[in-house]
């Protein structure tokens, strides 16, 4: 579709990106088809085609109100559209520059604007976090239901996971980060990718003064902080990168698929963006990782206790059309023995998606019952996932428990290697 | 028409949430997939049942407002581009669907998606034949409007030929039931006549849909020819053989040197001058058999290589050939037109050689991959519209093209419909006397001129417009003059 920019937008440094997506926009509708908003609420304004239209409006000059800005904010960014898209558009990026014109266009109540800054502050502030989060566990035998269900399940204590932690150090080494809210609520991840990269001879590393991956400023439209979040990462990561450390890999495919975007957000920072195209090009999702090295090296699983055999795998997002990383732990899953069920409408989002949960309780609860629906017509034993916020999500209301991949896997191998 | 006091009858009617009158919500619905063409709508209403569409029909013919019926908006055409002071019914909430798996039908309700259908016939070892490559969004009422076909209409038909029943509003608001649920019905064959009447005739409010169970058996052939002329005669030996292959495509060179840098793993013969991708279905003795004798001919055709495939996965490498020559080249150019029309099966070769000739002529290049089992062709027409002049080549050309494929005894559109775009086309295939039979014919269902005017049947004092003048896509001259 052709595009002819109003004069602001003419000016900004995100016409090119956004002209070149608008046109490569044909308007087919083969995206209506695959997005879950649209799905849910039959107009074409949350669909992913629609929501161009309206992004192209406004970029014209057209006169905007909160109705764009609520369709706008409805998208769940999961980015199914990009996958189904025969011309390639890149929606994602789109959204993202429509999302922070409307939110200089249509500005948002004094009230609205803080309880975004709050959310954007708490959930990237490790200690903030914790406390409230640890107090909010120790206190749950005291609550309500409903209240209750809105909390995280608390991770297994760590003193039990910690036993079994790698203590030797391979000369091969990869990254990881610790980032703001899985380190709180699901520390195993890390862990359970530790000791699995054990095995094949590679330890697991963090750097100091790491922080959030930049996912939460990036989607709740302060971009700028997300860049910040983005340089003080590379900063943390750069001496460990030039000392050797041959990947990046971390275990929610939310964060690595925003890291595998830094290339593309900081490519007009002319300090960082050598870097950051480095940083991009050396991130590996687990799945990659642990899949080569499988190939080529034995791993000594126990064998699979009878009746936890029937999974189901829900593909995040991120995984599969952020980094287009299909089918990959589907495979590894059954390499390790499992059954896996087949699930319809695999590409559909659990309605997670970063704060999406926080921000629009409605709808993704909805999407987060369709999805246990399908995820469970299987009749599985339990569910693996990929990603913190969908694991998250799911656990609020599924009758079988909800985990991380890599954790189901680590849990079958021998508890300690000798040094 | 007092528009406040309409859009509060049109509000009682399908609840406040499902009217949209303001000008940035109407927006998005102003143009299908034919984009270049738009205009902004009164109102977009999206009735949640029958009663509903009914309702909003009745009130709109005493209003004297036009409807343009709307699925998935992804018709080509501009079948669902709005009219001037026009609402767009958006049908897309009724989707209902049941499988009566014992009769092999599907009851569908207009906004079912046509991928759903051969979904939920899965777990009973069926599927819904027309599969237009838009099928994934497309909805049933669409293919009922446009008679979408697909890849394999060579062997299972078109929507027409799996449709058994279905209910419509009529532009006076009555309610009709059509068909009975059994292919052969006494009286007047209706049910044909609304396929392809693209929204002019009224409004589909449900189907019954013929079920056809899966076969037992798949099997792709890709053959590579030195010349594209062998890859069309293949075409006809196939068929005069007696074999019914399921799909027929044809690739020129262009087009397989798009879906090579689309994905080089696919390992395509690129230095071939054309290929003959052929699907054949049904039990695996009779594919056996009709293999055997799809070599020894294309052997006779100097054929270069034939690659096979069975299972699911290689098969769907081998239609990655055919499949990805459109988004490749949507990757590499900056404008491009997709040319739709048909021509008789043995003309193939010559028309082929015509539109290469005409490509030159014109300095607009061309790529041709099409639904060689039924001669639909589809060439690609690429340009760029930041050049001046070069859109109205580029659309002289696609006139080029139609005029020489009616001159072959095919015809102006194959299967994207005549919508708004091909009106001028309309006028060159028929004549006068039969461009008023059609218009008397709308007349009987759509007494008002209520549904979709200005699509599809052309005026013959329009006609004699056309006939000189060149319709540019972008400019439809007065396209606010009622046109029926």
């Amino acid at each position: 579709m052709r595009v002819e920019f109003d004069q602001w937008m003419k000016a900004s440094s995100a016409a090119p990106d956004a002209q070149r997506i608008i046109e490569s926009c044909m308007h087919c509708g083969i995206c209506t088809s695959v997005c879950p908003t649209y799905d849910l609420l039959d107009h074409e304004l949350d669909s992913p085609r629609g929501r161009i239209y309206l992004i192209r409006d406004m970029l014209q000059g057209a006169p905007v109100s909160v109705r764009t800005r609520d369709h706008l904010d409805r998208c769940l960014t999961c980015r199914a559209c990009e996958s189904a898209c025969p011309s390639g558009v890149e929606y994602g990026q789109l959204i993202d520059i429509g999302r922070e014109e409307i939110e200089r266009r249509v500005p948002r109540s004094l009230a609205e604007r803080i309880k975004r800054t709050l959310l954007r502050h708490a959930l990237q502030s490790r200690r903030l976090l914790h406390m409230t989060l640890h107090a909010a566990w120790a206190l749950r035998g005291l609550m309500p239901t409903a209240l209750r269900q809105r909390i995280p399940a608390p991770p297994v204590a760590l003193a039990a996971q910690s036993a079994t932690q790698p203590s030797r150090r391979h000369a091969r080494q990869v990254l990881t980060l610790h980032g703001c809210v899985q380190g709180t609520v699901a520390p195993g991840y890390d862990q359970a990718l530790a000791r699995i990269l054990d095995h094949f001879g590679v330890t697991l590393v963090t750097a100091k003064g790491t922080g959030c991956c930049g996912a939460i400023s990036q989607h709740l439209g302060a971009p700028d902080e997300a860049k910040q979040a983005m340089r003080r990462n590379i900063d943390a990561w750069w001496p460990l990168l030039e000392a050797g450390t041959e990947a990046i890999v971390l275990t929610s495919s939310g964060c690595g698929s925003m890291v595998e975007d830094y290339a593309h957000l900081l490519k007009d920072d002319p300090r960082y963006a050598a870097k950051a195209k480095r940083i991009s090009a050396l991130l590996r999702d687990p799945v990659e990782l642990v899949g080569s090295l499988w190939s080529v090296t034995n791993l000594p699983l126990a064998p699979l206790p009878p009746g936890q055999e029937q999974l189901v795998f829900h593909p995040p997002c991120s995984l599969q059309h952020g980094m287009r990383l299909k089918g990959r732990v589907e495979l590894l899953l059954q390499r390790a023995g499992y059954q896996l069920a087949p699930v319809a409408d695999g590409h559909l989002c659990c309605g997670s998606a970063g704060t999406y949960s926080l921000l629009q309780p409605v709808l993704a609860a909805q999407l987060g019952q369709r999805k246990l629906e399908k995820l469970m017509a299987g009749k599985p034993q339990a569910i693996a996932s990929a990603n913190v916020g969908c694991i998250m999500h799911l656990q609020k209301e599924s009758p079988v428990p909800v985990r991380h991949w890599l954790e189901i896997l680590a849990e079958r191998l021998p508890a300690r290697e000798q040094p | 028409m007092n528009s406040s006091a309409f859009f509060a009858g049109l509000r009682a009617i399908v609840g406040e949430s499902w009217l949209l009158a303001d000008a940035e919500s109407v927006a998005p619905y102003e143009c299908d997939a034919l984009f270049h063409l738009q205009q902004r709508p009164l109102a977009v209403v999206l009735p949640a049942d029958e009663q509903q569409v009914a309702a909003v029909v009745a009130l709109c013919a005493a209003e004297g407002v036009p409807i343009v019926p709307r699925g998935a908006g992804t018709s080509l055409s501009g079948g669902a581009t709005p009219v001037a002071a026009g609402i767009v019914m958006a049908l897309n909430r009724l989707r209902r669907i049941r499988i009566d798996a014992g009769a092999r039908q599907a009851l569908a309700q207009p906004g079912v998606r046509n991928i759903v259908v051969t979904q939920q016939a899965a777990d009973d070892a069926l599927f819904f034949a027309p599969d237009p490559s838009s099928q994934m969004a497309s909805t049933i009422g669409g293919n009922v409007a446009e008679n979408a076909g697909g890849v394999h209409c060579v062997k299972y038909g078109l929507t027409v030929h799996n449709l058994v029943g279905l209910r419509l509003v009529t532009g006076d608001g009555q309610i009709l039931a059509l068909g009975e649920g059994s292919l052969d019905q006494p009286g007047l064959d209706l049910l044909a006549l609304l396929c392809g009447s693209e929204g002019l005739l009224g409004l589909v409010t449900d189907t019954r849909l013929r079920l056809l169970p899966k076969p037992r058996a798949v099997r792709v052939l890709l053959g590579f020819f030195p010349a594209i002329e062998a890859a069309c005669d293949a075409v006809s030996r196939i068929i005069a053989e007696g074999i019914t292959p399921a799909g027929l495509e044809i690739m020129d060179q262009a087009s397989l040197q798009a879906a090579h840098r689309f994905s080089p793993a696919l390992g395509l013969r690129i230095e071939a001058a054309g290929a003959l991708l052929c699907e054949l279905d049904g039990e695996p003795e009779e594919i056996e058999e009709a293999t055997r004798r799809i070599h020894a001919l294309f052997q006779a055709l100097a054929v270069l290589e034939v690659r096979q495939a069975d299972d699911e996965a290689q098969r769907t490498q081998l239609w990655a050939a055919r499949k990805n020559v459109l988004p490749a080249l949507l990757r590499s150019a900056s404008d491009l037109y997709v040319a739709d029309c048909t021509v008789p099966r043995r003309a193939l070769s010559r028309v082929l050689a015509r539109v290469m000739a005409l490509s030159e002529e014109h300095g607009i290049a061309v790529a041709q991959s099409f639904h060689a089992g039924d001669g639909n062709l589809h060439p690609v027409l690429f340009y760029d519209s930041a050049v001046a002049g070069e859109e109205e080549r580029a659309l002289r050309l696609a006139d080029a093209i139609l005029q020489a494929v009616l001159a072959e005894g095919g015809t102006v559109s194959g299967e994207h419909g005549i919508g708004s775009e091909k009106l001028h086309g309309m006028c060159w295939q028929f004549s006068a006397d039969e461009l008023d039979l059609f218009a008397r014919l709308r007349q009987v269902f759509d007494p008002y001129g209520l549904f979709n005017p200005g699509k599809a049947i052309p005026t013959l004092h329009r006609c004699a417009e056309f006939g000189a003048m060149q319709i540019g896509r972008d400019a439809m001259p007065f396209a606010d003059l009622p046109r029926f």
